[in-house]
């Protein structure tokens, strides 16, 4: 899923402090799942900004609406009727549905209300770990299930480095070094022969360095 | 192993000498006498100077112009070059123009992560990873190719190492990991800073068990210890870095005023005994900041003078 936090409220503030009709935007989708953006988050958010306002002295309309999904224009719809009235939608959405809710409702002004942290996983409640770094170009099957290009600080496709210690990255103790981990993988999967293969030098024209990729599927097209 | 290269730091390997290299780290700012003090100071008691890339992430005068300054006094340089910084054709282009001041060594480095430097918040580039750089000097240099697939007109002549650090983790890959640079194309090895003797040479039995010290010239990486705070530093906060506790309370055993020459003393038997090691071609003395050290290690180790060999062009 896509991993999200919340942003500082100062940040949101700053962004809706002159407005006089708001609505908070939530989606029920990776950021329930992560909770950053979803329902409850929702809730928090509203409730924060109404104490901020009334400590203020400002009267100011705070609406809370959660759709199903923001990275969809059919959910989207479901605000069209509304979406008009606000000064600003506070969108608690993924970087993707704030930016799709921006596409279709070009006359209210739209924020972000988390920051966009990555393709990760919920290790354990309230720990969230990038897995994917979406290269267009998955070498996972050579890697022993384990995505160097995500969990290797320096995306080493021939690691370790030579700071990889006690099964830690040099980057922090914190951190597993990702070949570290393949190495334990193909230990037991009984490949660690694989690991003297070098791997070749990547086409990265599939990450974002080919520029903003489009995936096209004429079979699936109406 | 035949020589493949104008080099002079390949040519005294091939010749059976044992070979001696050191480092100097280019100033933080461009004044070029910064870097060729230092390499005046060592350049009659080594056989080629390696020029850090900006080591440890901190921004300083690039690796090669510095290079170029110490080719210029007639000094052997080795170009040392991170994939942190560089894409690839920033990295064809840097070895292009090293070619062209005829510097004939490189050294592949990934290189250390950012976060360890001045611009903590700078992306890194990593678009090759060092063994795919070495397999990038061995297309240009063999092949005369471009990674695009292009030709090079007068194609770069460079004797090509890697760094290998017998002490990192995971303990099983050392060797493998030895052999998969070799593979890539690594011609000469320097290795990290070794302290711990007993774990170095287990590891270099490994290697001639499996024949890799026919396959490439290891030369054994040693830096004298300033004092027992750089000891403990090292041992305790450097990434890979194998620092006993012995050694670490030699030099706190040693009063203060008398720690520098201990650490000298030290590294200096640590050359003597490795002499002897079967596959240790030569040394790679690096003295960080305190290169007028390097002349009396060197001598006192009985490594001077060095071969007479002029450089070629
Ligand atoms: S190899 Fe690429 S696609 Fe596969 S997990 Fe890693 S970043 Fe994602
Ligand atoms: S320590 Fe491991 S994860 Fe960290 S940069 Fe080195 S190889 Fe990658």
């Amino acid at each position: 899923m896509i991993v999200a936090e919340k942003k500082p409220v100062e940040e949101i503030i700053e962004y809706v402090q002159d407005c006089r009709k708001i609505l908070i935007l939530g989606c029920n989708e990776c950021v329930t799942v992560c909770e950053a953006g979803g329902k409850k988050e929702v809730g928090v958010l509203a409730s924060t900004l109404r104490m901020y306002f009334l400590n203020q002295g400002k009267e100011v309309k705070i609406d809370e609406i959660t759709l199903e999904r923001q990275c969809d224009h059919e959910y989207l719809e479901e605000i069209r009727d509304v979406a008009d009235q606000y000064d600003a939608i506070i969108s608690l959405a993924c970087g993707v549905g704030v930016q799709f809710m921006a596409e279709k409702y070009h006359s209210v002004p739209i924020y972000p209300g988390v920051n966009t942290c990555f393709l990760g996983a919920t290790e354990e409640r309230g720990l969230w770990t990038e897995r994917c770094q979406a290269c267009g170009n998955c070498m996972l099957g050579i890697t022993g299930g384990i995505c160097p290009v995500s969990r290797c600080a320096k995306r080493l496709l021939n690691g370790p480095c030579g700071g990889s210690s006690n099964g830690k990255c040099e980057i922090s103790k914190d951190l597993d070094c990702a070949w570290q981990l393949i190495i334990d993988r193909l230990k037991a999967l009984d490949r660690l022969d694989d690991y003297e293969k070098i791997c070749p030098i990547k086409d990265w024209s599939t990450d974002r360095a080919g520029g903003p990729r489009k995936v096209v599927r004429e079979d699936v097209q109406i | 192993m035949s020589v493949k290269t104008p080099s002079k730091l390949e040519k005294i390997l091939s010749e059976g000498h044992l070979a001696v290299t050191s480092e100097c780290g280019p100033p933080r700012g461009s004044d070029p006498d910064a870097v060729k003090k230092k390499a005046e100071l060592i350049k009659d008691y080594v056989d080629a100077v390696n020029i850090t890339d900006n080591q440890t992430s901190v921004t300083r005068m690039s690796s090669l112009s510095a290079c170029i300054h110490l080719k210029l006094m007639g000094v052997e340089p080795v170009l040392q070059m991170v994939t942190r910084d560089r894409n690839r054709i920033a990295i064809q282009s840097d070895i292009l123009g090293a070619a062209s001041f005829d510097i004939f060594n490189m050294l592949c480095l990934s290189g250390d992560h950012q976060s360890f430097g001045d611009c903590p918040q700078g992306q890194n580039v990593h678009d090759l990873d060092s063994m795919q750089l070495l397999q990038t000097v061995h297309l240009m240099r063999d092949e005369g190719k471009f990674l695009g697939g292009a030709d090079i007109n007068r194609p770069p002549k460079m004797f090509v190492g890697a760094a290998a650090n017998p002490f990192a983790d995971p303990f099983e890959i050392r060797t493998p990991r030895l052999a998969k640079k070799i593979a890539a194309g690594a011609e000469f090895i320097q290795t990290q800073c070794i302290y711990n003797l007993d774990k170095f040479e287990e590891w270099m039995k490994q290697i001639c068990d499996r024949g890799l010290h026919e396959k490439v010239y290891i030369l054994a990486g040693v830096t004298p210890l300033k004092s027992a705070g750089m000891a403990k530093f090292m041992k305790n906060r450097v990434p890979g870095m194998d620092v006993p506790d012995d050694v670490v309370k030699r030099m706190a055993d040693t009063p203060k005023e008398k720690q520098p020459e201990e650490g000298i003393n030290i590294c200096v038997e640590t050359i003597e005994r490795l002499k002897s090691v079967e596959g240790v071609k030569g040394f790679h003395i690096m003295a960080i900041e305190w290169e007028e050290k390097v002349p009396g290690i060197v001598e006192r180790a009985g490594l001077y003078p060095r071969p007479k060999i002029e450089a070629e062009n």
